[in-house]
């Protein structure tokens, strides 16, 4: 089991799979993400209340989800560096942390423009969105600090460090709309219960943030891809690579 | 598994665990701080400060909200279905502001258990439905004519 383990570390290895799955990564995932997209804003009914302004939850929720997703994945990489100095979760890291901070703007702004006419205002200090604005400064943290150690093994251990400490964010994100009095809703889909929307909404909101998720998937495989050949530059597999694509 | 790997290991997960504990405690510590606002049964109990800027949250009351014809003034009570509040607030009030929706109300008390607000800001619950499913469970709500029955049932989502 620990072989196979070790073989997933080895970046030729990484660098021929990424490569096979790519383009179905991309493929499933923008249809997915468009079905999802064009069904939600255009097909899917009004809200009884906030009539069509509620259709910004369709990019809203996906990168929401996400942005708090990456971070986990990112955490369980982070474990992988500090206890096996697995190369290949650093590179993973490295690559899905600026990903992770775009999301975690998006829904920042998406829920901005959504407050604005539902609240009566675009920001406001409660516990879920000052959460979320934290998590968007861990991202920033985890970028400047990988780039501001130049020795590859410290700078590795140093950022694993920081997004560990980090995913204590992430229950705090999650659970902030029940410990605490917050004017963002609680969560619409839960683990136990049925979703409180009709199927006509969360089935192009489940497909929205399903197509997201392949489509970070071929995102961080490419950064990865690009990492990697950045760092292996000198090794023969990359040479001879770079030769037969070449010719 | 390898012994040092297992040592890093349990370092690691000290580490989370420590963090853990730290940032629990202090998140306990200022839990009056991080919620947003105080519903009415802590106002009622005497919870909330006097004469301090603080939000009230909850439930605007069915049939409580009244205009002033001549301004903008406008007086409704806040509820959680135990206690309410009454507040009152000069100013455009957001589209979603309806009685049985949820708000929160920036202001302070005054002596009199009053809340004198400067912003009002409307709350919405995790609910969405198409408007016809609405009406339907509307219509349904007034065929069994259990109005205050509805009401507190609606409350559970909020």
């Amino acid at each position: 089991m620990w072989q196979i383990f070790h073989k997933l570390g080895s970046p030729k290895w990484f660098f021929g799979i990424a490569s096979a799955l790519m383009p179905w990564l991309l493929g499933i995932g923008v249809a997915l993400f468009m079905t999802g997209i064009v069904w939600g804003l255009v097909f899917a009914p009004q809200d009884y209340l906030q009539g069509n302004s509620y259709r910004i939850i369709f990019i809203h929720v996906p990168s929401a989800f996400l942005a708090q997703s990456v971070y986990i994945m990112m955490a369980v990489a982070a474990l992988v560096t500090l206890v096996w100095r697995m190369k290949l979760a650093d590179v993973f890291v490295r690559s899905a942390a600026p990903v992770g901070a775009v999301l975690t703007f998006l829904a920042l702004f998406t829920g901005a423009v959504w407050g604005k006419p539902t609240w009566g205002t675009w920001w406001i200090w409660d516990a879920r969105l000052t959460s979320m604005l934290i998590l968007l400064f861990l991202y920033f943290g985890v970028m400047a600090l990988g780039a501001a150690i130049s020795d590859e093994k410290s700078s590795a251990r140093a950022v694993a460090v920081l997004v560990l400490v980090g995913v204590v964010n992430i229950p705090i994100i999650k659970y902030s709309v029940e410990w605490w009095n917050t004017l963002h809703q609680p969560a619409t889909f839960k683990l136990t219960e049925k979703p409180s929307m009709p199927a006509e909404m969360w089935v192009p909101l489940l497909l929205s943030v399903l197509g997201l998720y392949l489509i970070f998937g071929w995102l961080a495989c490419l950064r990865m891809q690009t990492d990697i050949l950045a760092r292996e530059g000198r090794t023969r597999w990359v040479k001879e690579l770079v030769q037969a694509r070449g010719n | 598994m390898h012994p040092i790997r297992k040592k890093r290991l349990t370092i690691v997960l000290f580490l989370l665990v420590g963090v853990s504990v730290a940032v629990a405690l202090t998140t306990y510590a200022l839990r009056q701080n991080i919620n947003l606002f105080y519903d009415p049964s802590q106002i009622a109990s005497g919870e909330a400060p006097v004469d301090v800027r603080i939000r009230a949250g909850g439930m605007v009351e069915e049939g409580s909200v009244q205009r002033d014809p001549e301004s903008l003034k406008v007086e409704f009570k806040v509820t959680d279905f135990t206690s309410s509040v009454l507040v009152e607030y000069t100013g455009i009030l957001p589209d979603l502001f309806a009685e049985g929706q949820g708000v929160v109300a920036m202001g302070r008390m005054d002596g009199n258990g009053r809340f004198v607000a400067d912003q009002v800001l409307a709350k919405h619950d995790e609910n969405y439905m198409p408007p016809e499913v609405n009406e339907a469970l509307d219509k349904a709500a007034g065929k069994r004519a259990a109005m205050p029955a509805a009401a507190g049932e609606s409350s559970a989502g909020y």
